[in-house]
């Protein structure tokens, strides 16, 4: 994990403020890439310069790209001091029940924990079947035609400023291939690679599934990640061979001066299934919209998110699904909570192009308010220009009423345990398809969520 | 059986948005007794019952209220059904996604200070379902979600045979319902009454219809906010032959 903005004295080598040519082709050169990598940076760097920054979604006028260090490689992992980190991330770590190695780990200090060497053992099953999982850069080296053949096809650099910028200095983050079969029956948890810096500020994932293969991929967790800077731009990638099937769950809880600007898209072939499962918690401001084309008949795709808002706090967030071939159907279910101040924004797409008949999706947007200072607003767009499609979109606005606490208080249950038990009620669909250690840990989340409550 | 004090109310006075709304209540609720609270609308006998279980909305003037002994301005709203506080509901309200299983669950628990298994619990559940011809489908839809008014006054019913309160008031629990389903809550009530002999209830009612079922010991006319008369059962036939309008502009 890389802390960029006011690093610590004890770092190898730090880039000028700022971004420039030089910065990215030393980036690169620190990396010993590949030259076509360096030419995609360069190229990326200039397209980032000539995109304005968006204004179509959340505010941004608080980010300064050029008061922000692009890359700093420490001298060692263990790069802060446990007593540097603040006295309310600690508490945090240890209402959620967290180890404290663990702990140590998720604040940036310390990459030794007892999971390693339950990873090796893992690692040899899965290098077994041909299974790739690594860093990106690693991958770069050790994958270089597989990475070559997809990466940034998905995503191209000029899609949006922000893939831009991740296209030109990204830094860690996984890479994943499946090969045609196999179906990986655990899954694949970002932080068993600890060997390399996932947390980075600008991740670059790509998953690649072969036909008729299976992968679940989770990253994060519920602990707030402790980063000093102030950008976060992570950009990912999935390829859904035909008939293979990936969910990718992230779960992450930013502190509360972190711009999350994540883009995330899934390609999915022929009969192939992709899910994205999105927990957005903490941070100053999330824009994030996982995207899934459906580009061959049969495809399914499905979005699953939930977003908590709290004071100071712009979630927008939403999903995108295009239909692109006949029969092909999709999912969308959005949840947000706001509170105290918060505000949570859904926004979606909903695309189907002329010619793709048979298409069925259901998009459903719920909100959960709890007082009258927070916000809740949708910006669904449809666009379905075939007839012969079954499309529904649903939306919901609940507000926590006095009377439904009084209510369960007068069976008995306190303040703080009846507008948990309304918030684990609303965000029941989440959670359940969520691996059992993190529903467990997004529980106490909210239930601690609800104990900091001002109302 | 000798009988205790449940619940003992003297001199109360509660008001709503700044309008007062009852004036010096006294009330003397015993183990093992079942009294009416009768009234024409907006007497105040849901003020009555919303003050007694502490809604926010509603401010005790003067006066106090001991539940068991212990001084009901101490205590949380919670705390009070800890204590053996239990309100059903005139209108309960909708809680969606929050099912009726786990709800209960979660509240026999906190009321209990008792854990017990979701199998376990959901053994109990089943069978008091059964009791109440409530169809066991219902404990895994949300709160009242969509609940026909029968249904939400069913459900309260079975909240009340699984938290096993010690002072329980009805508020107007009869409303609305048709003659079968008055009969299938009136089971209930008995039902209660016979595993929880000790159980005093307080039935708050604009009709005398439900007092032919469950037959109070002691009624009591509540008008303009004010106790105007008590007595037996005959008091809810003189209703009932002679409607309110007997009983205003008097007193005891």
């Amino acid at each position: 994990m890389m802390s960029l903005k006011t690093a610590p004295s004890n770092y190898v080598f730090r880039s000028d403020k700022g971004l420039n040519k030089k910065i990215v082709i030393e980036i690169s050169e620190k990396k010993n890439e590949p030259g076509w990598m360096t030419d995609f940076r360069l190229k990326a760097l200039t397209i980032f310069e000539s995109m304005p920054m968006p204004v179509w979604g959340a505010d941004l006028t608080g980010l300064d790209p050029n008061d922000i260090y692009y890359y700093v490689k420490p001298i060692e992992d263990q790069h802060t001091q446990w007593a540097d980190v603040p006295e309310k991330i600690k508490t945090t770590f240890e209402k959620l029940g967290i180890p404290q190695a663990e702990q140590k780990f998720l604040a940036g200090v310390g990459a030794q924990f007892d999971s390693e060497v339950i990873y090796k053992n893992l690692k040899k099953r899965w290098s077994d079947q041909g299974v790739v999982f690594s860093d990106m850069s690693s991958a770069v080296r050790d994958n270089e035609a597989l990475v070559k053949k997809y990466f940034s096809t998905i995503i191209p650099a000029h899609d949006n400023k922000f893939a831009a910028l991740n296209s030109a200095v990204w830094s860690g983050g996984s890479f994943v291939y499946v090969p045609a079969g196999v179906r990986i029956d655990m899954p694949l948890q970002a932080y068993f690679r600890i060997d390399s810096s996932q947390m980075g500020q600008f991740e670059r994932t790509l998953i690649i599934a072969e036909p008729h293969s299976f992968v679940e991929y989770v990253e994060g967790c519920s602990a707030p990640i402790y980063k000093k800077n102030s950008l976060h731009s992570a950009v990912v990638e999935l390829v859904a061979l035909p008939e293979s099937h990936i969910r990718y769950t992230t779960i992450q809880n930013w502190s509360n001066n972190v711009y999350n600007l994540v883009t995330k898209r899934a390609v999915a072939y022929n009969n192939a299934r992709v899910e994205w499962v999105d927990g957005n918690f903490g941070s100053k401001v999330t824009m994030k919209y996982p995207c899934i084309v459906l580009k061959e008949p049969g495809a399914k795709g499905s979005i699953i998110s939930l977003a908590v808002a709290t004071a100071g706090q712009h979630q927008d967030s939403g999903g995108k699904i295009i239909h692109c071939a006949p029969h092909t159907t999709s999912n969308i279910i959005a949840k947000s909570i706001s509170k105290d101040g918060g505000r949570s924004s859904y926004r979606g797409l909903l695309k189907v192009i002329k010619g793709a008949y048979g298409v069925r999706s259901k998009v459903q947007c719920d909100a959960l308010i709890f007082d009258d200072i927070s916000r809740t607003d949708t910006y669904p767009t449809i666009d379905i220009r075939e007839d012969r499609v079954d499309v529904g979109h649903e939306a919901s606005i609940s507000k926590v009423s006095d009377e439904q606490l009084f209510y369960l208080q007068s069976r008995g249950l306190s303040e703080q345990s009846a507008r948990a038990l309304i918030v684990n009620g609303f965000i029941d669909a989440f959670v359940s398809l969520l691996p059992m250690e993190y529903a467990v840990e997004i529980n106490r989340l909210i239930a601690m969520e609800m104990e900091d409550s001002i109302g | 059986m000798e009988k205790s004090t449940f619940l003992l109310i003297n001199k109360l006075s509660v008001s709503v948005l700044d309008k007062q709304v009852l004036y010096d209540i006294d009330l003397s609720i015993n183990s093992g007794t079942i009294y009416a609270i009768m009234g024409p609308n907006g007497s105040g006998k849901s003020t009555l019952a919303y003050a007694l279980m502490g809604h926010p909305r509603y401010a005790v003037l003067s006066g106090s209220v001991l539940l068991n002994g212990v001084d009901l301005a101490t205590m949380s709203v919670h705390e009070r059904a800890k204590n053996g506080l239990f309100l059903a509901f005139q209108h309960p309200c909708e809680i969606p996604g929050v099912s009726v299983a786990s709800f209960l669950r979660e509240a026999y628990s906190a009321v209990t200070g008792m854990f017990i298994s979701v199998v376990d619990f959901q053994v109990l559940l089943y069978e008091r379902c059964a009791q109440l011809a409530i169809d066991q489908s219902f404990t895994a839809r949300g709160l009242n979600d969509g609940f026909s008014g029968g249904e939400k006054k069913r459900l309260e019913l079975l909240q009340l045979l699984i938290l096993r309160p010690s002072v329980a008031i009805l508020d107007e629990i009869d409303s609305g319902l048709d003659v079968d389903s008055l009969k299938i809550v009136a089971d209930g009530i008995a039902l209660a009454r016979a595993e929880n002999p000790a159980m005093s209830i307080i039935i708050i009612t604009h009709y005398q219809r439900i007092l032919n079922y469950v037959i109070p010991d002691y009624v009591h006319i509540l008008c303009d906010g004010r106790m105007v008369m008590s007595g037996d059962n005959t008091v809810a036939h003189m209703v009932e032959a002679k409607g309110y309008d007997v009983f205003k502009n008097s007193t005891i």
